[in-house]
């Protein structure tokens, strides 16, 4: 069976960047076990090396020649991240998913533009990637909350995104895609872009927008829903409760003056008819009623 | 990294972007050889010093130790003032506004100027603003500044020393991984020279390995903030008094959030990340409970995360600090069952669900369990 979902499907071929380190080893098995076509590793100094059974090139562009890759994933550390994506970009691959947390957003002012320039897709940095559960992972998440189905999930946050999909899947919404688009305030997939591609998706009938404070993505997010989405949309905000001009973890995550509040986020969605769950464990219990 | 005013300055002057002269004190007898006609400037990490009487003009060195004596020790909203500034008065033709800073929606940088400077620039109506995105691949060229300029009003000298400023403040923004360089009032004197009146600069943190010089910086951290900072771990002090540690920084967020909706008050944030190291976990622990709070919350959804180690180093933690803190847990992960198992063991209250354990913090600080 041919099941469509967003950016990643069971066909995409993965190449992992930095696959020697500690997280690249591990997620590599991880990915794997999940069904992922990881087709190469890529590690400057390592060519002709395996990982996990995974054939290791010393460039971007040789993993691509060789293995057919089109898709890449980076657990380079941030002083070397750019650097890595730039390379991905140009050896051509299509889809680029940075998990590498703490680059500089003076890097991602480079790396995002060039990206979209070459026709390429960035998912982060400082996500925890992107699943189409039943298909293909590319990213840290823990595979067995995941269940196939109709819901599209996009996040700014990693674990929370869990415990939001663990109750969705033990409700029964089995979900299409979900994309950790990352709590960076430069990323290369945003929120709206990502509701763009669900509304597109055949595979996607309902959406879950997991966002919180800092910067105005959900308000943009929710005009977009206003304008653009015709399936229906649940959303979560966390940080109601957070202090301005405190930095809450994620580099994206500080109201600023009056800019970046849950208030002015669950506004602007409850304006756009989005219904905004209390509790992490409500949107699985909203989703039932859209 | 935020920087006082006359750090900023030090840096702005690196760039040649012209600064009045001032010398920097922290005790009024410190100050040697000002400017004897100057304005005296509390160095705080905010903003709204002027309105709260934290820059004044003083003459003479007896004044001026006069004033720096009064200003020194202010609280200006909730900052003691440790420093004093003092700096050359300028001759104020005009005051105009330049800043650099990130515009994460265009995922660029956005170019503001105005003609209406020295006010905050919120409250400069939208028509009386320049503004153009400068993308890095791109680069700041002369048609901006030439547009710019023509903005601002400007000709001849004015127009290329404003022009060169801007540019200047551009490969500072860029150079130092700057999140906002920010001239406000950018001065023109009766004299025709233009100068930075101030200066802010926030520069990224997640630089701060390109740019160790800074690492050391009166942050706007707390004491145990800068603990925590200096251990690599995330950690914010908050008002309340449950101390809460969660992993990931979203999940730490609604934590809080759900805490606060069953009645309990959040006093810290600590994301511990994606670690289940125990060490890591008891360092993190041992600033948790140097915070002092009245119940810890501990909520972990690790789905790679290993619960056991985890419940490891929380115990190793309390062990180690003879800490008598009671603590409610939630834990999932790898190894969950073991993860109950050790922590039960030390008396800790456990539950299923965040909302669950989120009641049961409230419950025990309360004295109820």
């Amino acid at each position: 069976m041919s099941r469509t979902a967003v950016l990643l499907t069971r066909k995409t071929r993965l190449l992992v960047q930095g696959i020697t380190g500690h997280q690249g080893t591990f997620h590599t098995r991880a990915m794997l076990d999940y069904g992922t076509k990881v087709v190469a590793g890529v590690r400057a100094g390592k060519g002709g090396t395996k990982v996990e059974g995974v054939s290791v090139y010393d460039t971007v562009r040789e993993a691509v020649a060789t293995k057919r890759a089109n898709a890449s994933i980076v657990f380079v550390p941030a002083p070397f991240a750019n650097d890595a994506i730039l390379e991905a970009i140009e050896g051509g691959v299509g889809l680029v998913v940075v998990i590498t947390e703490r680059i500089p957003f003076h890097d991602a002012l480079e790396f995002v533009p060039y990206a979209r320039s070459k026709g390429c897709t960035i998912i982060g940095p400082n996500c925890p990637g992107i699943i189409s559960p039943g298909q293909s992972k590319a990213g840290i998440m823990p595979s067995h909350i995941f269940s196939a189905g109709d819901v599209g999930v996009v996040s700014r946050s990693g674990t929370l995104t869990y415990e939001i999909v663990n109750e969705m899947t033990r409700a029964g919404f089995g979900q299409s895609t979900c994309i950790g688009i990352g709590g960076d305030p430069i990323i290369g997939t945003n929120t709206v872009e990502a509701l763009a591609l669900f509304q597109k998706d055949r595979a996607t009938k309902r959406i879950v927008v997991v966002g919180e404070i800092g910067g105005t993505a959900e308000e943009e997010a929710a005009e977009f829903i206003k304008k653009h989405v015709t399936k229906p949309v649940v959303a979560y905000v966390a940080g109601r409760t957070a202090p301005a001009g405190k930095r809450m973890g994620h580099a994206g995550a500080i109201i600023q003056g009056t800019r970046g509040t849950a208030e002015s986020k669950v506004k602007a969605f409850a304006d756009a008819g989005v219904p905004v769950a209390e509790y992490p464990r409500d949107a699985a219990a909203l989703l039932g009623s859209t | 990294m935020k920087f006082l005013e006359y750090k900023a300055k030090g840096i702005f002057a690196r760039y040649g972007i012209p600064v009045p002269r001032g010398v920097v004190a922290s005790r009024p007898e410190e100050i040697r050889d000002p400017p004897l006609r100057a304005m005296v400037k509390a160095q705080v990490l905010i903003g709204g010093r002027g309105k709260a009487g934290g820059i004044r003009p003083a003459d003479g060195i007896a004044e001026i130790r006069d004033v720096a004596g009064r200003i020194l020790g202010m609280d200006i909203h909730g900052y003691t003032v440790r420093t004093v500034y003092v700096e050359e008065r300028l001759d104020i033709e005009r005051e105009m506004y330049l800043s650099f800073t990130i515009d994460r929606s265009a995922r660029d940088t956005l170019l503001i100027a105005s003609s209406m400077g020295g006010v905050e620039i919120e409250a400069v109506p939208h028509e009386q603003l320049f503004m153009e995105h400068v993308p890095a691949l791109v680069g700041l060229h002369p048609y901006v500044l030439r547009a710019l300029t023509r903005a601002l009003g400007l000709e001849g000298h004015l127009a290329e020393k404003v022009a060169d400023i801007a540019r200047r403040s551009y490969d500072l923004y860029r150079a130092e991984d700057a999140e906002l360089v920010e001239i406000n009032p950018l001065v023109i004197t009766k004299d025709h020279r233009v100068v930075a009146g101030d200066a802010k600069l926030v520069v990224d943190d997640n630089a701060e390995y390109r740019h160790l010089e800074y690492a050391k910086l009166d942050q706007d951290r707390t004491p145990l903030e800068e603990e925590a900072h200096a251990k690599g771990i995330t950690f914010v002090q908050l008002d309340g008094d449950i101390g809460v540690i969660a992993n990931g920084a979203g999940l730490t967020m609604a934590t809080l959030d759900i805490l606060n909706l069953k009645g309990g008050k959040g006093g810290t944030f600590l994301d511990l990340g994606g670690t289940d190291d125990p060490d890591r976990v008891a360092q993190a622990f041992e600033i948790l409970i140097k915070a002092k709070p009245s119940v810890i919350l501990l909520n972990i959804f690790g789905g790679i995360t290993k619960a056991d180690t985890v419940a490891q180093g929380v115990k190793r933690a309390l062990d180690g600090m003879h800490a008598t803190v009671p603590v409610v847990a939630r834990i999932k992960g790898v190894n969950e069952d073991r993860a109950r198992e050790i922590l039960k063991g030390v008396g800790m209250h456990s539950a299923d669900t965040i909302e669950e354990a989120a009641e049961l913090a409230v419950q025990v600080r309360r004295g109820g369990v």
